[in-house]
Order: structure tokens, then sequence, then C-alpha cells
């Protein structure tokens, strides 16, 4: 029947279509993982907050959710791609000048104005430093705004530390602290071993007044809330960005859910107390 | 819309009244849909006359079964629902969503033409129309709106019957979703149907369900047709077959992930996804694409989904939900408690499909009865 359709404009007339990319640049930055550099074939590059997605589309194979990992590429979307499905594989093996699809961006970033005038302590596991670089950049370019800022990155080993080249330039500055970490590594490894959450303790911030932003697999997402939560800092200041199963990245597939949430559109940054609920039970 | 005091005007055609409703509709150009006997099922379909209604046929629904069965009167809508609803029309089991093109200039990408089709659905039930107003919710109510769904939905008229028949899985009464359709239709029947006559008693629901009803061959109902019609289905509502407590029933599920009961429903459940096919408010997808030999061309095809599958939550370290037990878990969860956290209405109205077409006969009243009896900190409030 005739029926009072929402009168508000939907964003985007056709949210499911991809707009078309070129591959203008690609570094591999570990064996089985490249950043690609993509530019848009027409118009601007639409603007991003750090933490937020675009879905990847690779020419007859499929489309997948994949962070925004620099927040400083003027004109283009930078992705770090991990080779590990037929679609991020198909993605990771493109070359200078190939043409794929992205829709985006999509969800909820990182609340960096939130973090104004307080420590920021950023924790990424693994392929967990992608979503996280732009907000690191974000917070250095408007570092007067923040307390401390400490960061604290694992790896599964060396050869796993995603952009060494900014770790090393990050650790180089005196208003930030750095602390590295890998699960194993060989006699050659001067660094530390061992895994993230161990890092939190030592770390110099102030757990009263600071807010940390975690990503990188869940259950090292677990780990480490334990220990903030441990080292006293609020559930309400702890956000951490989730992953799930999307198809759609706009609340109609139904994939991502985790309870009562779609991590496609309430996530993928979500607030540690809005999920705590469920956050430790397998299979939600 | 009138509002809900008032009575709606009413009027009473016959079954030729009835046939000439299909003929004005399939006029105004829509394409008439409707109940129809196939493969032992009643199942909605094109619709020309009225004598292909499944006249004289009534079911016998059970948990895992479902039996057509002959009526000792012809009535036209004697039954309740079957394993067909109106999403198959409204939110299609397969939908292209673009097409792509790329040649050495470039990759362009290409949105279908929304179909000119209007659909008119005649015998939609009270608990369907409910269904109908739960995917609108997710498809129109943002932040994105799916362009396709709301053509579909604002062209559609719909034909609303009151229910004669209670099915023996049915509990839209516990769900205050039926059996008498209140709102969302431009026309509603109820069959009145005894020795002496074989009446529709015909509702306005809408302006242009007033416009067409002038188009038939109608009489003005009196007090006592309007009685007969309430008391048809008060009838129904008192043989509901299953019966669902919902007070309090969203916190008993999301508090209870843990409840041995999800051991036991896991014990029997085949996670074969029938469930999420047969119910009108499932409306969880997946996307497939396809690609030409020569890789110029391109598409992306829509299909209905089951939180069922294995694939369906699978990540690169594999599935979130692995076990049997975390996918009923997170279907029933969903449908009838965090629904409600993201769409403001549980996504269950009481139709019973589920129960039915599950092939080993798992009964969602009964999973829920069950955690309610056994929850400890539900029993300690």
């Amino acid at each position: 029947m005739s029926m009072a359709t929402t009168d508000r404009p939907a964003p985007g007339a056709a949210p499911f279509v991809p707009q078309a990319y070129r591959v203008d640049e690609v570094t591999r930055v570990l064996a089985d993982t490249v950043t690609l550099t993509l530019a848009p074939l027409e118009g601007p590059r639409p603007d991003f907050r750090p933490g937020q997605f675009n879905m990847l589309w690779a020419f007859g194979v499929g489309e997948v959710a994949i962070s925004i990992s620099d927040g400083e590429a003027a004109g283009s979307f930078v992705h770090t791609v991990r080779a590990v499905g037929a679609v991020s594989r198909a993605l990771a093996e493109l070359e200078v000048g190939a043409r794929l699809g992205l829709r985006g961006p999509f969800g909820r970033g990182w609340p960096l104005a939130e973090a104004r005038g307080s420590d920021v302590v950023v924790i990424a596991g693994g392929l967990g430093l992608a979503p996280l670089r732009p907000a690191i950049q974000a917070l250095l370019a408007n570092r007067q705004d923040y307390g401390r800022l400490v960061i604290l990155v694992g790896a599964r080993s060396p050869e796993a530390l995603l952009y060494r080249d900014d770790l090393a330039a990050w650790a180089q500055r005196p208003d930030v602290e750095v602390q590295v970490t890998v699960d194993h590594a060989g006699a050659d490894w001067p660094g530390r071993v061992g895994v993230v959450p161990g890092l939190v303790e030592p770390a110099a911030f102030d757990a009263d007044d600071c807010v940390a932003l975690v990503c990188g697999p869940e259950v090292m997402m677990r780990f480490t809330v334990a220990a903030l939560r441990r080292a006293g800092v609020p559930a309400e200041r702890i956000q951490v960005s989730m992953e799930r199963n999307m198809k759609c990245a706009i609340g109609w597939c139904g994939h991502c859910q985790f309870g009562p949430d779609f991590v496609c559109k309430d996530g993928p940054v979500m607030r540690y107390d809005t999920i705590a609920d469920r956050f430790a039970i397998p299979e939600v | 819309m009138e509002p809900e005091a008032m009575p709606r005007p009413a009027a009473l055609i016959d079954r030729q009244g009835l046939q000439a409703l299909i003929d004005a509709l399939a006029d105004e150009g829509y394409r008439v849909l409707g109940p129809m006997r196939r493969d032992d099922a009643i199942v909605y379909d094109d619709l020309a006359g009225i004598d292909e209604l499944p006249a004289g046929w009534t079911e016998r629904q059970e948990a895992g079964r479902y039996r057509l069965e002959r009526r000792d009167d012809a009535a036209l809508f004697g039954y309740a629902v079957g394993p067909h609803s109106w999403k198959r029309f409204l939110h299609p089991p397969v939908e292209t969503l673009w097409t792509a093109h790329r040649d050495e200039h470039g990759l362009t990408f290409r949105a279908p033409e929304p179909a000119e089709e209007r659909f008119a659905f005649l015998g939609v039930r009270a608990c369907e129309l409910h269904a109908i107003a739960i995917q609108d919710r997710v498809f129109l109510d943002g932040p994105y709106v799916d362009a396709g769904y709301a053509a579909r939905r604002r062209e559609a008229f719909i034909v609303a019957v009151n229910c004669g028949e209670a099915g023996g899985t049915c509990f839209c009464v516990s769900m205050q979703t039926g059996p008498r359709a209140e709102a969302g239709f431009d026309l509603a029947l109820t069959e009145l149907l005894d020795a002496e006559r074989h009446d529709f008693l015909v509702e306005v629901g809408s302006a242009a369900g007033a416009a067409l009803l002038e188009r038939l061959p109608h009489r003005p109902a009196g007090e006592a047709d309007r009685e007969a019609a309430a008391t048809v289905v008060a009838r129904t509502a008192s043989r509901m077959g299953r019966r669902l407590e919902t007070d309090g029933l969203k916190a008993l599920l999301q508090d209870n992930p843990e409840h041995p009961r999800w051991d036991d429903v896991a014990e029997r459940c085949l996670t074969c996804g029938n469930c999420t096919m047969a119910c009108p408010t499932c409306f969880c997808t997946t996307v497939e694409d396809h690609s030409d030999l020569s890789g110029t061309s391109a598409e992306r095809v829509r299909q209905w989904d089951s939180c069922f599958t294995l694939d369906f939550s699978y990540l690169h370290a594999g599935s979130v939900r692995q076990t049997p037990r975390g996918r009923y878990r997170q279907w029933m969860t969903h449908k009838l408690a965090s629904w409600i956290d993201q769409f403001g209405t549980s996504g269950c109205v009481g139709c019973g499909r589920c129960i039915t077409w599950c092939p080993v006969g798992i009964d969602i009243t009964e999973e829920a009865a069950a955690i309610r009896a056994t929850a400890p900190d539900w029993r300690d409030d």
C-alpha cells in the first residue's frame, strides 16, 4: 500500500554500487601484506575519519572490508591488505595501474575529539596497527591537544612488524613513548619478547585520565582490555575496533552482528563498556 | 489511514466481487499475487482468478509437519500461512545489485534499472502485515535506504485477510500481531461463510483501497455483518496452537547466553537454515560475484542467506560461530531480543513458520519456555 516512505535523503543514491579506483602505488610491507595507494578515477576522494573502513572490490572475485591505514595521503585512500582469502589475495596481487571498485568510507572511527586533554594509549596487535596509524597521525598533528601519548605495538615476530619506519620515527620524538614487543624472535632480535598486554602495566600514562585505542586480534584485545582495567582505566575510556564478516557495510546483510550491534554501522570502533557484557562470550 | 477508534468504512462483496477485485487490480496494472495449492502446500504466486484459490482446503501444522486437508466447506481462505511469505516479492531471494564492465579506458559500474512491477498482494495475514512493517524498518529506516525495496513497497497494493483458521503452530496473539489486520493494508477482507451465505466483509484502509472498492459490485455492511466478522476473528484468536510469554523475554535471552538449553537444542538443530528461509522477517543476505570468461564483465548478485551457515560469520581466522549452539543462539536471541535493540520491535510475528518447517520440529516457543523455566538468574527475580 502507499505509505509514508522515509523522507530523509539516502546518503548516496546507490550505496551498494562501488566507485572505480586506480592503483597508484603498491608497497610490499610484509611477506604476505601490501599497502595500496588508491586514487578515484573520477571526482575527489571522499573525506574519512581515522578508524573508518572501505569495501574494496577485486574484479569478479568479491569485496572485503579493509580499514583505511594512512591519514596523510592527499587525494588517495591507502589500505594495507594481508593476503588471507580469495579477495584479499586478489587485492594483494594488483599492480600499479590496475582498476578496482571501492565503496566507503563506512563506520564509526576513533573518537579522538573526546580524548582531548587526556593521555592517549594506542595499543595495536599485528595488522591492528593499520586502522590506528591515521589516528596516531592525527594525534601527532595536534600533539598539543593531548597529554602523554603512548604507543604499544605487538607482532608475532620481528618480520611481522608493520610500518617499521613509522615506529622508528615516532620513537624518535621526545613527546611519544613507543614500546614494541614480539611473540617469538631469533637471537638477533634486540627488542622485547612477549605479548602486547604485558606492555600496559609498565607504560607511563594516567589511568584515571586517559583514552585507550585498541585494535588487534580479538584474543589480544580481550587480554589488553583486562590489563587496562587492572591498571585502573575506566571501561568507558577504552575503545576497541571489532571485526566481523561483512557483505554490505550498510546494515542490511546481517553478517556483522555482534549482539545488538552491527559492526558496520555501530562500529567498527566501539566503546568497551557498551560491549563488555558480550566481549568475552565465545561465538556472539 | 483512519484513526483506530473510528470504525472503518465497511462493505460486503460476494465471490463475484472478489473476482472483480482481482480483475480491477490487474486492470490497474498490478501483478496480482495470492495463495494457491501447489506441491501439497499453499504458496503465493500469480493469481488470475478466484478459481485458483485453495477453495475447500486447510492445513494441519505441527512442529516439523505440514499437511493439506479437505475442509467440509468451500472457504477460500480457510487456512493459516504456508512456506512462502511476501518477502519473496518485496525482498527477492536473488537480486542483481550491479554490473561492472572494464576495458582499456576504465572500469564502470551500472545498477540495473528498477523494475516497473507493481505488486498487489491478495490474502495478506495480520502477522504478515507486521512482518512487512518490520522489514520496512530494516530497509527504509536508514542510515541507508534500499531503493529497490522502497519502490516495490511504495507501489504495492495490499489486500489483507483476517484469519478464520488458526494454524497449529500459530501464536500471533502472544506477539500481538493478529489475527485481526489492524493497519498497513489498503483493503482487509473477512470471509463470512455459512449455509446461507459466502461473502466477504471489506474494510477500507487507505484512499487507494476506497477507490478500488468503488469499482467493485458491493453493498453496505450492516452491524450484523460486522459482528459476524468480529466473531470469526475472536474464534481464531481463541484457537492459537502455540503461546509465547513475551514478558521479560528480551532480558531473559540476553542474560542467559550460557544456559544449558542452548546445548540441548544444538543436539537437535541441523543448522539447515529452513527457519530463516521461511521466516517472513529474516532479512540477511550474502553476495556472489560472477564474471565472464573474457574478464570484461562482472556482476554482483545479492541472495538470501542464513545465520545457520558456517560461512555467515567467516573471518580469516575461521568462523566466529563454529558450533550449532552458537548459531541457534544467535538466531533466536536476534529474533526475540537484540532485534528490539536494533529496530524497536521483536523480529517475531508469531506466524509459526519456523516451527512448522523445521525438519526436526524445533519449536521456538518451547525453547523460550524451557530457558524461562530453568534460568537461574531469572527464577530469583
